[in-house]
């Protein structure tokens, strides 16, 4: 494989970037095309899909190629080009409204087929582009343009559907933390099969500080706990670790438990059922919260399974043959010089 | 011995010769009337008649047996001339329950034969019909001026597959048979293709096979040994086309159709769609065919079946997606965005009765102004209609064919009609079929190594088609307005007329790229019959009847719905009566009115069952009148 020498400037295109002043989207557009630059895969290899939102802008600004399609339907869109093409890395750019409301069927059923894609969510918690109705991540209780009197709705924890939905990688992280963004990037590139990182991004305009539990100095201390595989699950500067009790992740104080019963994290484990307990230690960024890689298994990805029944039928069958096709359901031949039919 | 039967000797019964014969066979969705009708249509392509076939089936996968829900039925004209329907009125009619005699006994012929399974005519199969009485008592009316055979057949098909290893319940599946058998020896049908295919088929579970063939040979040497008729019937080959020939129905022909086209493209196939009656045939012929590089994509909901259609488009596939009505309604939004994005694919609606769930399983051209105008925006897309079955092969490739060169979405309109029913298809020369010339783009198009993406073909007006992958040609597309030539997401004002008007126009152009409108029939005709899509044959058949009668009468099919030959305005000012007649309540005639300022007649019908070629030669009659 030939390596490209890029700079983040190769992935810049011509176009303004149109976000509003302060946006998460910045410093997550930064990320991913500094991220790509150290690839240094050629560009022609990359396409990005997005659906309908703020995030859904992202193609235009990344010279890659790229879709800006409809609301939802992003992933439905990627699939279509994973599947014919496995020789391209196809990226889906999505946000809480567009993957998860419109688009939650799509998500899922990408996420169960394990379809090679890299599905980023871009999570602010409420809707910015219609300008501040809440979302499916929004807290109960919320009170936006469309819920005067707080909203009443249930959100989604969007870790635990995609584990739920049996993604074969599922990871979060933070728009601030570049460099967790990038590492988080770089192994959902490596993984073979779908994706899902789920992206805490700031919205200043309409739900500023949704995440100032882990992004202010002193809340982050206290609250961000980094998944690291194969380490025990500690934080708060070791304060404070995670057990498995009664099948249950439950946050405790380091001292009370013997270190040999803290939770050791294993991102390989095939049974999701850990991996998920890990993500109902919080429901949303309101306090202790699990970054980093909670999911990251093997499975036949659905593009390379299709595409292997290709080549065994035609090694089976040799390349189709129209004339053989158009006749295989019988014939008979009218000859009027024979008078009549054979 | 099951092999044995074809030699029995028909003949001490004298035979009758026609020209043509219609027949339907009728019984519960379980007593597999699909499979009896085919073989029957089978075995006369084989011989050589012309034909064309009408199944129909109750939307119920098993309605409760005995109902009248739950009767299936399929009828086959076939003839020694080239028919072009599978005929009005049947003269030969199998039923092999009450409730299927019920259902379909209004339609046979006065003098029509009926073939009756007596062993099912006992009180409770009767009452489920709504018999007060048994139609086969002696003092009953209800059979006079039929030709009645009645046979036990339940009780025939278990003497006959005793000792095939089948039993239980699985005995009477064979009856089918027993009634194809019956019917192979009344209409001198060959009987080597049906005991051929039933080893073919069968070849896993050879009890089975066993079974049907004693069955089919029970129902034969019935025949044979009971004289069950006076007479036996024969239709000789018709004398069709020099050439070689398959029976095909329409959703085989367009899945081979797309195959071809692929081929002659020179792209792989993707097909992204979700099961729907009556499309997912078109699935399940194109996902046996890998072979020839075909990818489906069983999608989680239809709206997905067309996001994978654009994907795949955008990534270089001769991209295709299919549905009926309701599915096509989910795919609106997406097409339209595939019309901005100006890739090429195709949709294909296999139009059944409507609105909703509506008439799944029945025939119906209700969704035709859907197609041309059932996009937000200003959407104009090509709209192509199949005409018969065997037709679709050739549609299939035409809808590629513009696809690909105009970078353009375009629907192709079935229904079903044209989707279940059968005919016999001369084989084209594949090889003759001209190749369809993809020009993907390769270097920049414009100053400083840069690339436009709507920088148009100067001719054609599409836009260059650059698949990911291509060096140097990265470039984004999207739902956004985008600036002509550059393809920068541009929101000024003069831009987006210009796009519209751009988009439009390239796709009205494509009416100098299609054939004209062609006019079958009688120079000096004084009545026009205009039909689109599966009116065909029962528009022309309707016309020879007319013309028997003395009429002058011509006919057209519309192929080419969006845009419309340039002739259409010509040829329709050449006639002074026009007759539009469609399945529908009227939509060619209004777009015609509206279009051309012409006064159509239209003749409507929205009964889940094509035109009978009566309805429409009347018609014309009170029209010439």
């Amino acid at each position: 494989m030939t390596s490209v020498d890029y700079t983040r400037a190769d992935f810049q295109t011509d176009q303004e970037v149109r976000w509003c002043p302060g946006c998460g989207d910045y410093t997550i557009l930064a990320s991913v095309q500094m991220f790509l630059a150290g690839l240094g895969r050629p560009r022609e290899e990359f396409v990005f899909v997005s659906g309908i939102g703020c995030a859904a802008r992202f193609p235009y600004y990344v010279n890659t190629y790229g879709m800006h399609s409809i609301h939802g339907r992003a992933p439905a869109i990627a699939s279509g080009i994973a599947t014919t093409r496995p020789d391209l890395s196809t990226w889906v750019i999505t946000g809480d409204g567009d993957a998860l409301s419109i688009g939650g069927n799509h998500l899922i059923h990408a996420l169960r087929r394990n379809v090679n894609l890299k599905i980023i969510l871009f999570n602010n918690q409420i809707y910015g582009l219609t300008k501040g109705q809440y979302s499916p991540t929004s807290e109960v209780g919320k009170t936006t343009k469309s819920t005067p009197f707080g909203s009443v709705d249930y959100p989604f924890n969007p870790v635990s559907l995609a584990l739920g939905a049996e993604a074969t990688f599922v990871a979060r992280t933070l728009d601030m933390d570049r460099n967790h963004t990038q590492e988080m990037l770089q192994k959902a590139y490596e993984h073979q099969g779908a994706a899902f990182i789920e992206i805490y991004q700031n919205c200043n305009v309409f739900n500023d500080k949704a995440f100032i539990q882990l992004t202010g100095k002193e809340e982050r201390t206290h609250n961000r706990i980094d998944l690291q595989h194969g380490k025990p699950i500690v934080f708060d500067g070791g304060a404070k670790a995670v057990v498995m009790r009664n099948g249950e992740a439950e946050i405790v104080d380091s001292s009370s438990v013997d270190p040999g019963a803290i939770l050791v994290h294993d991102e390989t484990r095939p049974d999701p059922s850990i991996a998920f307990a890990l993500s109902r230690l919080s429901h949303g960024p309101y306090g202790p919260t699990p970054l980093g890689v909670f999911r990251n298994v093997e499975r036949p990805t659905y593009d390379l399974e299709v595409n292997k029944q290709v080549d065994a039928a035609k090694e089976r069958l040799g390349s189709g043959d129209l004339n053989k096709l158009i006749r295989s359901h019988g014939t008979w031949t009218v000859d009027a010089n024979s008078n009549g039919s054979a | 011995m099951a092999d044995e039967i074809a030699t029995a000797d028909p003949t001490s019964t004298p035979t009758e010769e026609l020209e043509k014969l219609v027949i339907r066979f009728a019984g519960d969705s379980g007593d597999g009337m699909q499979l009896a009708g085919s073989r029957f249509t089978d075995a006369s392509a084989l011989f050589g008649n012309d034909l064309a076939t009408l199944p129909s089936f109750p939307a119920e996968i098993r309605a409760p047996a005995g109902t009248l829900p739950g009767v299936s039925s399929f009828q086959v004209q076939i003839a020694d001339f080239d028919i072009l329907t599978a005929g009005d009125a049947p003269d030969c009619l199998v039923a092999m329950n009450p409730a299927a005699l019920m259902k379909n006994l209004k339609d046979l012929r006065q003098g029509g034969t009926l073939i009756i399974n007596t062993d099912t005519f006992e009180e409770r199969n009767l009452a489920k019909a709504g018999y007060e009485s048994n139609p086969l008592d002696e003092d009953s009316d209800l059979l006079k001026g039929y030709r009645v055979i009645k046979v036990p057949m339940d009780e025939l098909t278990k003497e006959a597959v005793k000792g095939s290893g089948v039993s239980g319940r699985n005995v009477l599946r064979s009856k089918n048979f027993f009634a194809l058998g019956l019917m192979a020896w009344l209409f001198h049908r060959p009987t080597e293709p049906t005991l051929e295919w039933v080893d073919k088929k069968f070849a896993k579970l050879p009890e089975v096979a066993e079974a049907n063939k004693s069955a089919f040979q029970a129902g034969y040497t019935f025949g044979v040994a009971t004289e069950a008729t006076k007479n036996t019937f024969a239709v000789k080959p018709a004398a069709l086309r020099d050439g070689t020939y398959t029976n095909v129905n329409g959703n085989t022909a367009l899945a081979w159709g797309l195959i071809a086209a692929a081929r002659k493209a020179d792209l792989p196939l993707f097909y992204g769609t979700y099961p729907i009656t009556p499309a997912s045939d078109v699935l399940h012929e194109l996902s046996r065919h890998k072979n020839f590089g075909v990818r489906t994509f069983q999608a989680e909901d239809e709206i997905a079946g067309v996001g994978t259609t654009i994907g795949a488009a955008f990534a270089g596939n001769l991209a295709v997606t299919g549905s009926s009505g309701p599915g096509i309604a989910l795919k609106s939004e997406a097409i339209s965005l595939a019309f901005m994005l100006e890739l090429p694919m195709i949709v294909i609606n296999v139009q059944r009765g409507g609105p909703s769930t509506g008439l799944p399983t029945k025939p119906e051209q209700s969704d035709l102004l859907f197609s041309l105008y059932g996009r937000h925006g200003e959407a104009p897309l090509p709209v192509l209609a199949i005409p018969s079955p065997s037709a679709a092969f050739e549609m299939a490739i035409e809808a590629a064919r513009v696809a690909i060169k105009y970078m353009t979405p375009v629907i192709l309109l079935s229904d079903n009609y044209v989707a279940n029913g059968s005919e016999p298809w001369l084989l084209p020369d594949v090889d003759s079929i001209p190749e369809i010339e993809v020009e993907f783009a390769t270097k920049p198009n414009g100053p400083d190594g840069s690339f436009l993406p709507y920088m148009r073909n100067i001719d054609t007006f599409a836009r260059p088609w650059a698949v990911p992958g291509t060096p140097g040609l990265e470039h984004r597309v999207g739902g956004l307005e985008k600036e002509s030539i550059s393809g920068n997401v541009s929101y000024d004002p003069a831009n987006h007329q210009l796009m519209t008007d751009t988009r439009a126009w390239k796709v009205a152009n494509i009416a100098n790229d299609i054939p004209p409108l062609e006019v079958d029939g009688d120079e000096d005709a004084e009545i026009l019959v205009l039909g689109w899509g599966s009116t065909f044959g029962s528009v022309r058949a309707a016309a020879r009847r007319a013309r028997n009668d003395g009429v002058k009468v011509a006919t057209a099919n519309l192929r080419y719905l969006h845009p419309m030959p340039r002739n259409v305005d010509e040829v329709l000012r050449s006639y002074d009566k026009i007759l539009i007649p469609e399945l529908n309540t009227g939509q060619l005639l209004k777009l015609i009115r509206a279009e051309f300022l012409i006064d159509a007649v239209g003749l409507n019908k929205v009964a889940g069952e094509p035109f009978k070629v009566t309805e429409i030669s009347e018609k014309i009659m009170e029209m010439v009148k």
